[in-house]
């Protein structure tokens, strides 16, 4: 809603956009006391904002300036209605979405900061839920958003997403952010399913309207849409109800979504055109292995191996070189593990990372060094960033304890 | 290029308001068009088909104008076209004509003082 508000009003009164909003779940709560909630609530609010939205434009029409390309046709009486009722259709909000994110990810925003609008302004969620998905405080959030939103009221439009060049430079930024929140929801710290499922189907969604625009269906797009899904398939399993974390050798694979992994799958192969091979190329081939493979022992190990030598000539990380060593334990045996392990460069850079210790850890649970294996899980339990990991670890260390 | 003011006259104040919102789209549509070939000055707005009338150095008002309906100016636009017969083409397309309804098509004078 506040996307298509503030298409009308203009990025500079996006506090406008935000008031007709605001003012809208006012009468919403007001009227539906009175007389329940209707039968399509979503379809009520929107048209409290659109009704709302001719006010606005109807009084304010000398003190404000909208949207430039808009304005001629906002302040006639003889188009305004039917303006707005245009801006109001589903293509059209589709249109407006897509144009928010872009213009989220403003240059001058740091990624967090453009994640964090996106969740704001394009999936609703309240200071303190996008406090609670970053597992920050909520002053934190309460002084990052709104700084974030002066940039993006500063710049002087929306983003144009008709505009070729501009859009391929700026989709790159849009990908990355909507990876980033992705991975909120599969890798952060929030312990609550309901939250990490939530922020992976929103990043699922917008990364879908990326789909549907004619310049947005990029390879690429595909790439991370397939990511999106291959991985999310697995959430059930990798985070159960009771918030508990399983790493990907002991999860329940009957709980994978099946339906998911065919249509990350289907995207996959519809990523694989044009020259270019991106990050999201390489990382969804990775989680199509995984999301095939029936067991631990019957992936194919090799093909994740190399599939990481690749990921590394596009984004050498530790993180990824660490996952690299992983998949070599896994086909090459414990000790070549804990020999790749000890060959990663910059490892300093992962000594504050607890899934490190932990992959010490493994390698050296399963070369029968069980007293090893005990140090490095209280390594990694003190390293550990939420009270879900904690656990986590303090669950292997116990089984290491029964294994002696 | 010159101007010419576009009135409107005999607009369907019975519509229902799905037939209103149609009709509306196609004014929309045309006022586009306008606009893209850079015709369009200022779109004007449509007005109530009444108000007060207030005539002569007593300034008396009455109520009205109590014209027939099809008589009554329903709306306005500011048009800019090469000449008398390019802006007559240009009301040719407008919406008002489907339902019976008639364009008047007048210069702007210009005054010599």
């Amino acid at each position: 809603m506040v996307a298509v508000l503030t298409r009308i009003f203009g990025v500079h009164n996006l506090a406008l956009a935000e008031d007709v909003v605001q003012d809208a779940f006012c009468r919403a709560l007001e009227v539906w006391s009175f007389r329940g909630v209707p039968e399509n609530p979503s379809a009520w609010l929107m048209a409290a904002a659109k009704n709302r939205a001719l006010d606005v434009l109807r009084r304010e029409k000398t003190a404000r300036t909208y949207e430039p390309e808009l304005s001629r046709w906002l302040e006639s009486e003889w188009t305004l209605a039917s303006e707005v009722e245009e801006l109001f259709s589903d293509n059209a909000i589709k249109d407006d979405q897509l144009r928010m994110m872009f213009s989220c990810c403003h240059p001058q925003l740091p990624e967090e900061a453009q994640v964090m609008l996106m969740l704001h302004i394009l999936c609703g969620f309240g200071i303190d839920e996008v406090a609670s998905a970053f597992v920050t405080t909520y002053t934190a959030v309460e002084k990052r958003i709104p700084r974030a939103k002066k940039v993006l009221a500063g710049s002087k439009r929306l983003f144009d997403t008709q505009t070729a060049t501009e859009f391929s430079v700026r989709l790159p930024a849009v990908q990355r952010a909507l990876y980033l929140l992705f991975n909120e929801g599969y890798h952060g710290a929030s312990a609550e399913f309901a939250v990490r499922a939530e922020l992976c189907d929103e990043a699922m969604r917008l990364t879908r309207l990326l789909l549907e625009h004619s310049l947005g269906s990029k390879p690429s797009s595909y790439a991370l849409s397939a990511l999106m899904c291959l991985n999310r398939a697995r959430l059930p399993a990798r985070v159960d109800a009771s918030g508990k974390l399983h790493s990907l050798l002991d999860q329940d694979r009957s709980r994978w979504d099946q339906k998911l992994i065919g249509e990350g799958l289907q995207l996959l192969e519809l990523s694989a055109q044009g020259e270019a091979l991106t990050e999201y190329h390489v990382e969804a081939g990775i989680a199509a292995v995984h999301a095939t493979a029936p067991s631990v022992q019957a992936t194919n190990w090799q093909e994740i191996v190399s599939l990481y030598d690749t990921l590394m000539t596009i984004r050498p990380t530790p993180i990824v070189a660490l996952n690299r060593a992983i998949a070599v334990g896994q086909r090459d045996g414990a000790d070549c593990g804990l020999r790749e392990l000890g060959t990663i460069p910059d490892s300093d850079r992962l000594a504050k990372y607890p899934f490190y210790h932990a992959a010490l850890a493994e390698f050296e649970l399963q070369s029968g060094q069980v007293g090893n294996a005990i140090g490095h899980f209280e390594v990694a339990l003190k390293l550990a960033r939420s009270p879900m990991e904690r656990q986590f670890f303090q669950d292997r260390i116990v089984s290491c304890q029964h294994a002696c | 290029m010159s101007n010419f003011a576009f009135l409107y006259r005999g607009r369907d104040s019975n519509a229902s308001p799905e037939q209103m919102q149609k009709t509306m789209e196609k004014w929309r549509a045309w006022f586009k068009q306008l606009g893209d070939q850079g015709h369009l000055k200022d779109i004007g707005h449509p007005l109530e088909t009444s108000g007060k009338v207030v005539r002569g150095k007593q300034k008396s008002v009455t109520d009205g104008p109590f014209a027939e309906a099809k008589d009554v100016v329903g709306g306005f636009t500011l048009i800019e076209a090469r000449d008398l017969g390019q802006a007559t083409e240009l009301s040719k397309g407008c919406p008002i004509l489907e339902v019976g309804g008639s364009v008047e098509v007048r210069p702007i004078q210009v005054l010599n003082m």
